[in-house]
């Protein structure tokens, strides 16, 4: 039996990267996904790829209002919501020195205000489907510092926590949802691009950011999907609260 | 000479609370203390300039009175803090969001870096700069109780940006440390609500008993962790986690509804 039959999945950032592969991979195991961005092209020629089970809705996740639109959209087309993963983000350079209070703002108000505001738009309809799994993409940089992220940094260490939270607070009023946090390594997608081509000591980024990983390379989209897919589906029934790291040994 | 002499601390929020005997504690081991806070201290320790850690030209207008009147600046600690109400995930605005954050999150954010700056500033007068940095976060940046919202996040961004600034540091070899402390329940007007709500004794005994150890801390149990963060005595220890909880977050805690910051 596919492992999300009839769950409906709203992926925030579901055009690009980890947001897409997951959608993908909630067709291919029977459910239906809605991809929720801001890229509205990409975004359309994904969920035109996809078919009558995917269904693209445009997304600004620091938008309260636009939250609102997509879990009614999503429910209207789809009958329910199951299951909500919060992959849309930035990321974002700049040491403690470099970054102004501006990018500390704006990086904070997409990772951090965006999935806490997806996590609370979600839960009424969540409720009323019965109950879901709330899956909200954090970092290794959300268990580690970098010198170089400070505001990335602060962001992700925001979203491990408030995903605690989440967790305890759905447990306490017995909603039968779950929510996690999923920490990836560096992960080949576009949001990395920048860093792949630079060129660091007598190293290139993709040669230096590979080197930091034990397992020697960088995690593909999938691989972060799959764990994703467990999150969403039965299979993690008892797991809430908790912090799921896919890092290729990096903070082991 | 005491271990602090001729240092140079700025504690925010240093007006009550874990603050003011964080203030204490420095000055009685020999640094110049300035007390930075938007409310005037009471018990008069060290230098008091009205202070708010949300607005960034305060902070410019902060260290550049400091390095020009103590001339110099060795040990900032990011206290200035609020709980922010109870609201949960359901029930926190984005306002009420934004308001914890700037305090909370971005005052330290902008506490580390102005402090850097004052502290590379900081020379050729002796001794040289041995800067550490001081982030109160909490123990809720490193479990949640189904407690404030908006707190719980604040307070687990203060962790992983206090690992940056001291990575950032060491990277540049600036001879600044920067640490987090985790404190769990500590007696100081954070709880004012709650000493309203039931009685200040009631109050103490209800979150004491959830701490292990059975009772809340006082104020300078806390200070006691910032001052050897600030010290020397630390000289190896940055990035790291300082908990001081009373056990809190070592064994199984017994949630009740009514969270603790
Ligand atoms: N790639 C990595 O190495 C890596 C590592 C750890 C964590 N992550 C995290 O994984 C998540 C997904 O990243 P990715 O690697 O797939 O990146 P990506 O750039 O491929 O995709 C991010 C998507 O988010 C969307 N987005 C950005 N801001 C938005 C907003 N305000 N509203 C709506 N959508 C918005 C973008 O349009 C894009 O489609 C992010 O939270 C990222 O921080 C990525
Ligand atoms: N008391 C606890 O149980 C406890 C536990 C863990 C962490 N903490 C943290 O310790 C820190 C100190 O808290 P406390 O318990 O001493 O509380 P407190 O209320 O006694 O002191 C906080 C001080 O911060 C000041 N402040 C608030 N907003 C400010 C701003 N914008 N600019 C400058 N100053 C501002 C207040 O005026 C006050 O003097 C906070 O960061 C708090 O989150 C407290």
């Amino acid at each position: 039996m596919p492992r999300l039959e009839n769950k409906v999945v709203l992926v925030s950032g579901g055009a690009s990267g980890i947001g897409a592969a997951t959608a993908r991979l909630v067709l291919r195991e029977g459910g239906k996904a809605v991809i929720a961005d801001r890229d509205e092209e990409k975004g359309r020629a994904l969920a035109n790829e996809l078919g009558a089970s995917a269904l693209f809705l445009p997304l600004d996740v620091t938008h309260e209002a636009d939250w609102q639109k997509a879990v009614t959209g999503t429910v209207e087309k789809f009958g329910g919501l199951h299951g909500l993963l919060n992959a849309a983000g930035v990321g974002a350079g700049g040491d403690i020195e470099s970054c102004t209070l501006q990018d500390y703002r704006r990086v904070n108000d997409i990772n951090s205000l965006g999935t806490f505001l997806g996590c609370k738009a979600v839960i009424p309809a969540m409720k009323q489907s019965g109950g879901g799994s709330i899956v909200n993409i954090s970092s290794v940089l959300g268990l580690r510092g970098a010198p170089y992220a400070a505001a990335y940094c602060a962001s992700k260490g925001a979203v491990r926590l408030f995903t605690k939270h989440v967790a305890l607070h759905c447990a306490q009023m017995k909603y039968n949802i779950r929510c996690n946090s999923v920490h990836p390594g560096y992960i080949e997608t576009p949001m990395i691009e920048g860093r792949l081509s630079q060129t660091i000591g007598n190293m290139s980024g993709r040669q230096w950011l590979e080197e930091l990983h034990p397992i020697g390379r960088l995690g593909q989209a999938d691989e972060v999907a799959n764990m994703i897919l467990f999150l969403l589906s039965h299979e993690s029934s008892f797991s809430t609260g908790v912090e799921f790291v896919c890092d290729g040994g990096l903070t082991a | 000479m005491s271990e602090l002499s001729e240092r140079v601390a700025i504690v925010t929020g240093g007006a009550s609370g874990i603050g003011a005997a964080s203030a204490r504690l420095l000055q009685d081991a020999g640094a110049t203390v300035v007390v930075a806070d938007i409310q005037e201290a009471k018990d008069g320790v060290g230098r008091f300039v009205t202070h708010d850690v949300t607005s960034e030209a305060s902070w410019k207008a902060l260290l550049a009175d400091v390095l020009e009147r103590e001339g110099r600046l060795d040990i900032v600690v990011n206290n200035a803090g609020v709980s922010g109400g109870t609201g949960n995930v359901e029930t926190t605005t984005v306002e009420e969001w934004q308001r914890v954050q700037a305090i909370n999150s971005e005052g330290v954010f902008l506490g580390c870096k102005y402090a850097i700056e004052g502290m590379k500033k900081t020379g050729p007068r002796k001794p040289e700069c041995k800067g550490s940095i001081v982030n109160i976060s909490s123990i809720a940046g490193l479990i949640s109780g189904a407690g404030p919202l908006a707190y719980t996040a604040s307070k687990g961004a203060v962790r992983l940006l206090t690992k940056s600034v001291a990575l950032h540091c060491a990277e540049k070899k600036y001879a600044i440390r920067c640490n987090s402390v985790h404190p769990g329940g500590v007696d100081t007007a954070i709880f004012n609500p709650l000493w309203q709500a039931v009685g200040h004794e009631q109050g103490k005994a209800f979150i004491g008993a959830r701490h292990p150890i059975g009772r809340m801390a006082e104020p300078p149990e806390v200070g006691e962790v910032v001052l050897w963060l600030a010290s020397d005595r630390s000289s190896f220890v940055t990035g790291a986690e300082i908990v001081a909880d009373g056990g809190i977050t070592s064994g199984l805690m017994r949630r009740l509804p009514l969270a603790a910051p």
